[in-house]
């Protein structure tokens, strides 16, 4: 069989041998939970709860206004002791609710099924997963049942759920793929029914035969296809996906919808099959910690708002000294300030450098190697990208389509000059914006 | 919350980099010429080593007088001293040393850092560096000798260009290096290897010398055809003279040769038919040194024109 793939890209080491093999067991429940009051793109939520309340697993403790917004619940009964600012692992710093667990792990009496699952239709199934809080759980936790919301004159052909878990370190999704397989499966078909299609796909990279042959096995007789595709960094890219599956390309500035394509991660699927057949809102996740940080790297089950630190205890603590701790995978997350932040619906993983990894880097003068443009899976350069954020020439910049930028790192990785581009190209594309924003409001 | 003598690293992502390094790629380049700089030491002796050291040196130091008076740092010593072989191995064995050294300062001092250092010169350093020798000592720079016997000769080329009477060298003579000529251009062999080094090490882009080569070949199989004569016609054309050393370590310059796949297949075609151009038409019997200078001046344009389509986006050109 003829493996798919996408053009650009590189080829990375993966690390996943470190934790895929390793089943995944039950975070302790911690003592307190810190939830933030966002957790997904569009409107931050106001809580629900005040100070002294007393709180089921489950119930929704913060709510946003607007349509692209995602609910939140909380991860353990007890009460809520503070809603404070504290810092999230995507780098800002939001308010977050406070929950002292009683651990009585009572259920909220909103966590039922709201009915036979076989019998709903797409509007009903639609609002069991907004109402769920279900977000993209692949990291960019955009809500879910904003994508599915039907658009007039675009059709929906295939929904592709993406195994292709293609950051180093992170097994997560390899390790549901294994466990939840039928979960996955269950979930991809309510998607399939709230967008009223018929073709489902699983993809998945070839580094994961084992995960492959599962989800074979649990999608057989059903419309469902799993393709496998070839192991290459930003093969789990959206954009990068959608090619690969269809041989199709997003147009500029589109989405997938106008191929006719709506992509969502494997642990998004899962996720909403427990919403639709029990109830349960999205309190819990699967994430990998992992890097040569860390003493024993592993995959948890692990309660939203469950800090950093608590995973990194269970994990017999750190290795050295820490130096960078990831939140995400090594190439696209972000780095946070301290191990004192709670995991949220898009933390993957978690992983851990140690001091003596830090290899001193200097930044060289651009030799035109264009090794920068031979990897763009964006068809971008970023090497002139970045020489026309250097002088200021935004328009320019535009003109050299820097928004198509995924910012996927590739170009970052395979310079020999070291030269960190893709900050230059975020100035630029915020210059776009600021612009744009600019003429918009003039 | 922590203190602030605790607080983690924060850092862009990506958090990986590959080994990569430009210093350690210069250096592989280094290591790509070794075998012709063996074939030149071994054919040619003393008078090589002596154009050769003389020419590094005098780009060593070059480099370091530039960047100490112009205060930056040295970041890339392999860079001055491929300035140096490069422009040693399109040289005769027995131009006197103060001339290499001359035309080494030059390639370094005018065609790199007047215009502004590594990664902005428009020209190929030691193309520059050789042209400006050969303008200004003409008898000395096509002064030839045979590495058989020492004695004055013309170069394989020049022999077909002025239909001299000489015998032409055999073209196994021609691939080996054994053969009159720049000092390090005459054994194909021994740059081959380092050009394959090179491919590799995925330093260079087939593109380049693919085309170059077979531009070269196919438009002088079609001259041979015209003119009735044999294959040993364009085989002779691509070994003789300084092509493989152009095509696959001077035209394949990462500053002075496109930055899109498309445009690196015209540079390299380019510089193929400007060779073409002016062995069979022009007044030197060798084309390859102002070929790629030629075809330098256009990568601006090339990589303009040659822009590839964004994702998900059209054609359209800057």
């Amino acid at each position: 069989m003829k493996k798919a793939t996408f053009k650009g890209g590189i080829h990375l080491a993966g690390f996943k041998e470190l934790t895929s093999g390793k089943e995944t067991v039950p975070a302790p429940i911690p003592e307190r939970v810190y939830i933030p009051l966002s957790q997904h793109i569009g409107a931050p939520c106001a809580p629900l709860v005040v100070v002294g309340a007393q709180v089921k697993k489950g119930q929704r403790i913060g709510e946003g206004k607007g349509f692209v917004s995602s609910p939140i619940h909380a991860s353990v009964s007890g009460k809520v002791i503070a809603i404070e600012t504290r810092e999230h692992p995507g780098g800002s710093f939001v308010p977050c609710v406070v929950i002292e667990n009683n651990g009585r792990e009572e259920w909220d009496e909103t966590v039922r099924p709201a009915g036979d699952p076989a019998r709903l239709d797409s509007e009903q199934l639609r609002r069991i997963i907004s109402d769920a809080g279900i977000v993209g759980l692949g990291g960019a936790t955009f809500p879910a049942h904003v994508k599915y919301a039907p658009v007039e004159g675009k059709k929906v052909e295939t929904v592709i759920l993406n195994g292709v878990e293609c950051e180093p370190y992170i097994t997560a999704d390899h390790r549901l793929m294994l466990e939840k397989a039928d979960r996955i499966v269950a979930g991809l078909g309510y998607i399939m029914r709230s967008v009223c299609c018929e073709k489902g796909v699983i993809a998945i990279e070839d580094n994961k035969m084992d995960a492959v042959s599962v989800m074979e096995k649990a999608a057989a007789g059903k419309n469902i296809r799993v393709v496998v595709l070839k192991e290459k960094y930003p093969q789990g890219s959206e954009k990068q996906l959608i090619s690969a599956c269809t041989g199709k390309e997003v147009p500029v500035g589109g989405l997938p919808l106008d191929v006719g394509v709506i992509v969502n991660n494997v642990g998004t699927a899962a996720a909403i099959a427990d919403a639709v057949e029990k109830g349960i809102p999205l309190i819990e996740r699967y994430v990998t910690i992992s890097g040569p940080g860390i003493r024993e790297p592993a995959n948890y089950l692990v309660r939203i708002g469950t800090l950093f630190s608590e995973l990194i205890a269970r994990s017999g603590g750190y290795n050295g000294e820490p130096e960078r701790i990831i939140a995400g995978g090594p190439m696209m997350g972000k780095t946070v300030f301290s191990d004192d932040v709670p995991v949220v619906k898009g933390s993957s993983g978690i992983v851990v450098y140690h001091k003596e990894d830090k290899k001193a880097q200097r930044e060289y003068s651009c030799v035109r190697c264009a090794k920068c443009i031979d990897v763009c899976p964006a068809f971008l350069e970023p090497t002139s990208l970045a020489k026309m954020a250097k002088r200021g020439a935004w328009e320019e910049a535009e003109m050299g389509n820097v928004m198509s930028c995924i910012e996927c790192g590739s170009c970052v990785f395979s310079c020999p000059a070291q030269i960190p581009l893709i900050e230059y190209i975020r100035r630029a594309k915020q210059a776009v914006l600021a612009a744009k924003a600019k003429a918009k409001a003039a | 919350m922590n203190n602030q003598d605790d607080l983690l690293l924060v850092t862009s992502s990506p958090h990986m980099h590959s080994p990569d390094n430009v210093p350690a790629a210069m250096r592989d380049v280094i290591i790509a010429l070794v075998p012709a700089l063996i074939a030149a030491i071994y054919f040619f002796r003393l008078p090589a080593l002596m154009v050769i050291v003389s020419c590094v040196a005098s780009a060593y130091a070059a480099e370091y007088v530039c960047l100490k008076v112009m205060k930056k740092e040295m970041t890339n010593e392999y860079s001055a001293i491929i300035t140096g072989l490069l422009l040693a191995f399109c040289l005769p064995p027995t131009l006197p040393v103060w001339m290499a050294a001359l035309g080494s300062i030059f390639a370094i001092v005018i065609a790199k850092h007047l215009f502004g250092g590594l990664g902005q010169n428009i020209f190929n350093p030691a193309l520059i560096g050789r042209s400006f020798l050969l303008a200004s000592f003409p008898v000395a720079m096509t002064t030839w000798v045979s590495p058989i016997d020492g004695l004055t000769s013309a170069t394989r080329l020049g022999i077909m260009k002025e239909a001299l009477g000489h015998q032409l060298p055999s073209l196994g003579q021609l691939f080996m290096g054994n053969v009159s000529g720049s000092l390090g251009e005459t054994s194909t062999l021994a740059i081959l290897l380092g050009g394959l080094y090179l491919l590799y090490r995925k330093h260079i882009d087939w593109r380049i010398p693919g085309s170059f080569i077979g531009t070269v070949f196919i438009l002088m199989a079609v001259t041979a055809a015209v003119k009735g004569v044999g294959l040993w016609y364009p085989l002779f054309h691509l070994f003789a003279g300084g092509l493989f050393l152009g095509a696959f370590f001077m035209a394949t310059d990462w500053v002075t040769s496109p930055i899109t796949k498309l445009g690196r297949i015209i540079f390299g075609a380019g510089c193929g038919f400007l060779v073409v151009l002016i062995r069979l038409k022009g007044g030197y019997p060798e084309g390859v040194c102002y070929a790629i200078l030629l075809m330098n001046v256009a990568t601006p344009l090339i990589d303009r024109y040659t822009k590839a389509r964004v994702y998900g986006g059209v054609k359209s050109h800057a």
